[in-house]
């Protein structure tokens, strides 16, 4: 199928086309992950406070127990991924380099689960639904782990005019959410019902991007057979489109006020994989003890789509796929713009785990630093109207006042300014720098 | 290698983990490479001295960076923008100049313009430009003596430039003529006479403006072939090393401005400038493509380059028709240098989620 370019929809200014290496796995089927001897789940798996652990050493845990209440509305449930005896409660590095308590459950005994007889949900109230998601420990998946039931909690009032999928998937390498649409077409368009029976939004869209053809046929074509009163729309490949507000613009043309939400314009967005976790969590009664995962990277022998249990090892995942084909530069954890470098195998797979890239060596290479040059092509890049060479020059010269004034926080870190800085000045370690010290100064 | 625990790689950096692979010294090589074919024509046309006056005001700048670098424990070479900045020093002076002038002028850009100020990227004006203007105002004498190209015939009249014979010309001439083109042909000036070996390139461009765009003129070593700088610039487009802000609206200000006021000083109305006489004639293709684009020197934004380019249009524009020198580029885009600060500030982006109500 092909589009004509300039006529499909994209958001302002800024952002970038980097290769998206996707071919390595967009044809490679989901497979479940083998279940980690021991899983590490981290308490902390979320945006806000983490969760109050309710197990101790040597309980008994079942799948799918819950084993971290959230403290509040801004946080999320946790729960055990499998079946087991917990080992240890102890402390272990996220993705990110945040330390996090963690449940650390041994594998023993069996599953109880499956078979569940799918639940009618039709006639289920709004608030009953909502309650389930958050139950069931519901964020978002796409990579900012949001607490859903906030998002879904609209005002008296305001009515929700656009409730958005986010198929987008624009970071390079990531094929899970294509996969996922690929192959639960129908239990995806399943939750964007139950969605809808939340938001009662007046337009639903799918956003998808043009370089996932199958992806858009296959959604129309279940689409029509439900005669679901759902749009897909294709936009034109560009990084950073799965960004909630730059995909809203893309959609609806509205931006999302600074420091605001979604639902200050009438809109929510969740991805793809969150509307498939709120099926299986309102459906099959399933918390969200799996995510897809995509494992790829020129690094690795066999890179693969998996389902995994929430705390695999990431090394687990990499022996899956082979274990690496030549000495890999760099491992990561998320895409390759936004996501982080892993020092250790131990990383768990959390709520907010799209995929694990073993970069190649040439790809990882540290590059000379040379001073700005005053290109001015970070700005042109930035898809949120800031001027990364100013601001980073501010917190250079701790002038956290000055920066946030420019906008520091509305810099969202995808990356796109590093991307193309000739100059390899590390623009978004300054950014994350400088509102941690902003933060800090109040 | 399946034990993924023994071959872990724990090199660890903050995202983004991809680039899309320019780096600052492959810039500089790009405009680098790209000057060099109107170089070539420069020695080619002016005979080797140029060359060596190339090859000084190169030597001079990176001797100049190396050793004030070392001084301060540092580095700096690799980046190649001094190489740079000795190159289009060496195409700014005229063919003849005594070699001390271009080593002077490079000392200066180099030491008071670039790394008094902290170096690559501090520098608020064109080191190149403000080394040349330097010994301008130092050296008026050698700076503005021009020698005759070698593809002229001995007996030629003059070796004064274009704009230059003009601007004198016009002071003690009484009358009108129909512009600067057949004022230079009423007075002899041997514009548009190609020698017998270049005569196919002479069919290819032909007459007097072919000739000024070919570039068979005299004038400073690297400024006098258009068509050469035309062409080293398209790489550069393609590229995105220069974007078509500064050029586009610096030629288009002035070819503007000459269009409607560069007939007045030949005794002609409003609207009746020869815009292609002074767009080929001069330093303009140089300056635009290549000096007013330096990225360091110039404003950040899209909207800022206009700015300034519109800026230094006119200014030339009024330096050329209106001021005691002929040409006005370098003087022109150094005064804009200083309000690049100025222009930068007013020209920030609008950041995402500000917009007004309404206006969408």
């Amino acid at each position: 199928m092909a589009y004509a370019r300039r006529t499909l929809r994209t958001f302002g200014g800024g952002g970038v086309h980097p290769h998206d290496f996707k071919s390595l796995t967009n044809e490679v089927s989901i497979r479940n992950a083998p279940i980690p001897p021991e899983a590490v789940i981290p308490l902390q798996q979320h945006m806000g406070a983490p969760a109050e652990c309710l197990v101790e050493a040597g309980d008994e845990v079942r799948e799918g127990m819950l084993i971290g209440r959230a403290p509040g509305v801004f946080s999320a449930n946790v729960h055990a991924s499998i079946p087991g005896k917990v080992k240890e409660i102890r402390e272990v590095y996220l993705a990110t380099g945040i330390p996090s308590k963690a449940v650390v459950v041994e594998f023993e005994g069996e599953f109880e689960r499956g078979g569940n007889e799918p639940m009618p949900w039709q006639d289920k109230d709004p608030r009953e639904l909502l309650g389930l998601i958050r139950e069931q420990g519901i964020v978002g998946m796409g990579g900012a782990t949001f607490p859903t039931p906030i998002k879904f909690t609209t005002r008296e009032g305001s009515p929700v005019e656009y409730f958005v999928v986010n198929g987008v998937e624009c970071e390079p390498f990531l094929t899970a959410d294509h996969r996922l649409m690929l192959e639960k077409t129908g239990s995806i368009l399943e939750g964007v019902e139950i969605v809808r029976r939340i938001l009662s939004p007046r337009h639903v869209l799918i956003g998808v991007e043009e370089n996932k053809p199958d992806a858009i046929e296959v959604l129309r074509g279940e689409i029509a057979r439900r005669s679901a009163d759902i749009e897909v729309v294709v936009l034109r490949t560009r990084y950073p489109q799965g960004d909630e507000k730059q995909l809203l613009k893309a959609l609806t043309g509205r931006e999302v006020p600074s420091g605001g939400l979604p639902l200050d314009i009438g809109s929510v967005v969740s991805n793809v994989g969150t509307v498939y976790a709120i099926y299986e969590a309102v459906v099959l009664g399933k918390p969200l003890i799996e995510r897809i995962v995509t494992v790829t990277g020129p690094a690795l022998a066999n890179p693969a789509n998996f389902k995994v249990r929430i705390g695999t090892p990431v090394g687990n995942l990499l022996e899956e796929c082979g274990g690496f084909s030549a000495k890999p530069g760099k491992i990561v954890a998320g895409g390759p713009m936004m996501g982080f470098a892993l020092a250790d195998p131990g990383v768990p797979v959390v709520k907010g785990t799209s995929g694990i890239l073993a970069l190649s060596e040439r790809q990882s290479r540290p590059v000379l630093q040379t001073p700005c040059i005053g290109c001015g092509r970070c700005i042109a890049a930035c898809p949120f109207g800031l001027s990364p060479t100013s601001l980073y020059k501010w917190i250079e010269h701790r002038e956290y006042s000055e920066a946030m004034a420019a906008g520091l926080m509305d810099c969202k870190e995808c990356g796109c300014c590093g991307y193309v800085c000739p100059a390899h000045i590390p623009l978004i370690q300054g950014m994350k720098l400088g509102k941690l010290m902003a933060r800090k100064k109040g | 290698m399946a034990d993924v625990n023994t071959n872990w790689s724990a090199r660890v950096t903050v995202s983004p983990h991809l680039h899309e692979g320019s780096n600052t010294a492959r810039i500089m090589i790009s405009v680098i490479l790209c000057l060099l074919p109107a170089g070539a024509w420069g020695v080619f046309l002016f005979g080797l001295y140029s060359l060596y006056v190339i090859l000084a005001s190169v030597a001079a700048c990176v001797l100049t960076e190396l050793i004030i670098t070392r001084l301060l424990g540092r580095f700096t070479l690799n980046d190649w923008s001094a190489v740079l900045t000795g190159l289009l020093i060496g195409y700014n002076m005229p063919p003849s100049v005594p070699l001390y002038i271009p080593v002077i002028a490079s000392v200066f850009a180099i030491t008071v313009v670039k790394m008094a100020f902290g170096g690559l990227g501090r520098n608020w004006m064109n080191p190149a430009l403000a080394g040349r203007v330097f010994v301008t105002f130092s050296w008026t004498g050698f700076m503005t003596t021009w020698k005759t190209p070698l593809t002229w015939s001995a007996d030629a009249v003059t070796s004064a430039t274009a704009l230059g014979f003009v601007k004198s010309g016009l002071m003690t001439f009484e009358g009108t003529v129909r512009g600067p083109v057949e004022f230079l042909a009423s007075k002899g000036y041997p514009i548009g006479k190609l020698p017998a070996f270049l005569a196919p390139l002479g069919r290819l461009f032909p007459g007097r403006y072919g000739a000024l765009f070919l570039g068979n003129i005299p004038g400073c070593i690297g400024e006098v072939s258009a068509l050469l700088l035309l062409l080293g610039s398209i790489y550069l487009f393609v590229k995105k090393i220069i974007t078509w802000e500064i050029p586009v609206s610096y030629i288009g200000t002035f070819a503007l401005m000459i269009w409607f006021l560069g007939g007045r000083p030949f005794g002609g109305a409003v609207f009746t400038g020869d815009v292609l006489f002074h767009l080929l004639a001069g330093g303009l293709m140089l300056g635009a493509l290549y000096m007013a684009t330096d990225m360091v020197s110039s404003p950040l934004t899209s909207k800022g380059m206009i700015i300034y380019g519109v800026g230094a249009g006119f200014l030339t524009f009024l330096i050329r028709i209106y001021g005691s020198f002929p040409e006005g580029v370098s003087l022109a885009i150094i005064i804009m240098n200083m309000f690049v600060p100025l222009i930068n500030r007013a020209t920030r982006p609008v950041v995402f989620g500000y917009v007004k109500e309404g206006k969408e």
